[in-house]
């Protein structure tokens, strides 16, 4: 057994080499160092919690065996997974933290003694504060995080599910939870805390089913923030300073990913929480308005023969390219051309895909090497020199509508500057509007060609074109 | 007058903040999906309430309600800490600078 204070330097340590592993993170080359120091200040957290114990009775022995099962499952599960259901994964993580910081704070609220919180029915004061907005806000991740997760996988609809009165509702359930922990606090009833903690898992829902799919990155970075502060919540129960570090740590990064997939959007954190973008768009007038334009469409042969005399190729890949699992393909087809001494970048929209970063695991997975991948800031100067621009599975992020059209919803949004390259290749199934609802006015313009088919198909007929 | 312990550790609380706001920022955008992963993964560090819950049932009985609430605890922060470090160390590993291409 060591000291109180012993471990709780310990504790520091530890929430140093998070900050240490987050800090790795600032480029590629020091992340792998970086993901180590997260590693070992984990082991340090949980080795030094059973010397503080010292408790090294049968019930050690489960603890050690509940761990390795967890373990196992989540090694199991790391190495399954497909980059593209990376958001997923994330989302159903998120859930998991959450309703883990639920379970400790309803075990401390059972068996105060052994938290050192006092006694039950009659808990400190500030502790009952603190593990009452740690399972409030650890339910609010899961059952949000679950939704999100059911979302993703496609097992829910990805459209926005609204009713009358639903912010109304949440407003009052919101309410209530701080009205439950106020009589929580009055009379430490184990009742009250129930409800609490059901009433949250019920916020949770409500609060994530209005939003649409293409949000997602935003809901995402919502709950890893939310995660963070359940955690926090929790540190300060068990007076914990890895804990509160990491929760800090972990809410304030959620929560500037919000603002930076927001800004990406030009939409406010408001309107993406209150929900309902894209479903109430009237795209029937601009449906009509399709029909009339015209439209040139190619195909593969062209489009291998308007890049093989490119000198320069920006490719913009978009979710759809996930979807249709067309990254490898891509490589391949960016391959042949770097044969024929074409330059060749990418350009990535931060919302592209359903996660901040999502679009360069994906490339980083087909073998693209990071330096050939550039952020729309970095990138967007370039199109105006470069021959061909080939979109493959993004639509909203490349309308110029978004800079010439203050009527439209996405006006102001940042967009890829992709009709100033001399020619676009526009890889899409149909002409039917992306996420927002709105028409993209790049497929009309006379330097744009349309290629109709799924983005994996294209992609290998163009590659075989290329020959 | 003597500061409440508590308000050191709102101190080292708003201060992880300020440290966090800095640190997130300096990450590069190419790198934010191992960002979430990581941060779920240090988030789990919550499994150090999740062992004090499961050790503190008594010796006669190991499965009290809350010990029981601390076992599932360690098991979901347990697939957490391994999932969300084996993964992002899984994706990490694939950034490659151009010059490693050529095996």
């Amino acid at each position: 057994m060591i000291s109180a204070n012993l471990s709780a330097v310990f504790y520091l340590v530890s929430g140093i080499l998070f900050i240490l592993a987050l800090r790795g993170l600032s480029s590629p080359d020091t992340s792998r160092k970086g993901n180590y120091f997260g590693i070992a200040g984990m082991i340090i957290a949980i080795v030094v919690t059973f010397l503080s114990i010292g408790n090294f009775s049968t019930s050690l022995s489960y603890v050690i065996i509940f761990l390795l099962i967890g373990g196992a499952l989540g090694a199991f599960i790391a190495f399954k997974i497909p980059m593209t259901a990376m958001p997923e994964l994330v989302a159903g993580f998120h859930s998991l933290v959450g309703l883990a910081a639920v379970f400790v704070a309803i075990a401390a609220f059972l068996n105060p003694e052994a938290f050192n919180l006092g006694i039950v029915g009659d808990i400190k004061l500030a502790s009952l504060i603190e593990m009452s907005i740690g399972a409030a806000v650890g339910a609010i991740t899961f059952s949000g995080s679950i939704i999100a997760f059911l979302k993703l996988r496609g097992i829910m609809s990805g459209s926005p599910i609204t009713f009358g009165g639903q912010h109304f509702l949440n407003l009052l359930l919101g309410i209530g939870i701080f009205v439950l922990i106020f009589y929580l606090c009055k009379t430490q009833s184990t009742n009250i805390f129930w409800i609490l903690v059901l009433i949250s898992f019920l916020v949770g829902i409500l609060l994530i089913i209005p939003i649409g799919g293409a949000d997602m990155p935003v809901v995402i970075s919502m709950l890893n923030s939310y995660s963070g502060w359940a955690a926090a919540g929790i540190g300060f129960t068990l007076e914990n300073t890895a804990l509160i570090i990491t929760g800090a740590l972990v809410g304030s990064s959620g929560a500037i990913l919000s603002y930076i997939m927001c800004k990406a959007m030009n939409r406010s954190f408001v309107s993406v929480i209150l929900g309902g973008f894209g479903a109430d768009n009237s795209t029937d007038s601009k449906k009509d308005k399709q029909d009339q334009k015209p439209v040139k469409s190619g195909n593969a042969e062209d489009a291998a023969f308007l890049m093989k005399n490119a000198s320069s190729v920006i490719i913009v890949p978009g979710y759809g390219m996930a979807v249709a699992q067309a990254q490898h393909a891509l490589r391949e087809m960016v391959d042949k051309l770097k044969k024929n001494d074409i330059k060749v970048t990418y350009a990535i929209h931060p919302v592209a895909g359903r996660m901040p970063g999502h679009m360069n695991v994906l490339l980083a997975e087909a073998n693209v090497p990071y330096d050939e991948v550039f952020e729309l800031e970095d990138i967007n100067n370039d199109f105006a020199n470069s021959d061909v621009a080939f979109v493959i599975g993004a639509n909203d992020v490349t309308n110029p509508v978004a800079k010439t059209d203050p009527k439209s919803p996405i006006f102001g949004m940042p967009v890829l500057d992709v009709e100033k390259c001399k020619s676009v290749l526009f890889v899409k199934r149909s002409l039917s509007p992306g996420y927002a609802g709105i028409d993209n006015e790049l497929f009309y313009k006379d330097n744009t060609l349309m290629l109709f088919a799924d983005a994996k198909k294209m992609t290998e007929d163009i590659v075989k074109n290329l020959d | 007058m003597e500061i409440d312990p508590f308000i050191f550790r709102l101190s080292i609380f708003i201060l992880s903040i300020f440290i966090g706001y800095y640190v997130v920022w300096s990450v590069t955008p190419s790198l934010h999906t191992p960002l979430m992963s990581v941060t779920n993964a240090i988030s789990s560090v919550i499994i150090v309430g999740a062992i004090i819950a499961a050790l503190a049932g008594s010796s006669g009985d190991i499965f009290d309600v809350s010990s029981i609430f601390g076992y599932i605890a360690i098991v979901l922060a347990a697939i957490n800490i391994f999932g969300g470090f084996l993964v992002t160390q899984r994706m990490l590993q694939m950034y490659k600078k151009k010059k490693d291409k050529k095996k």
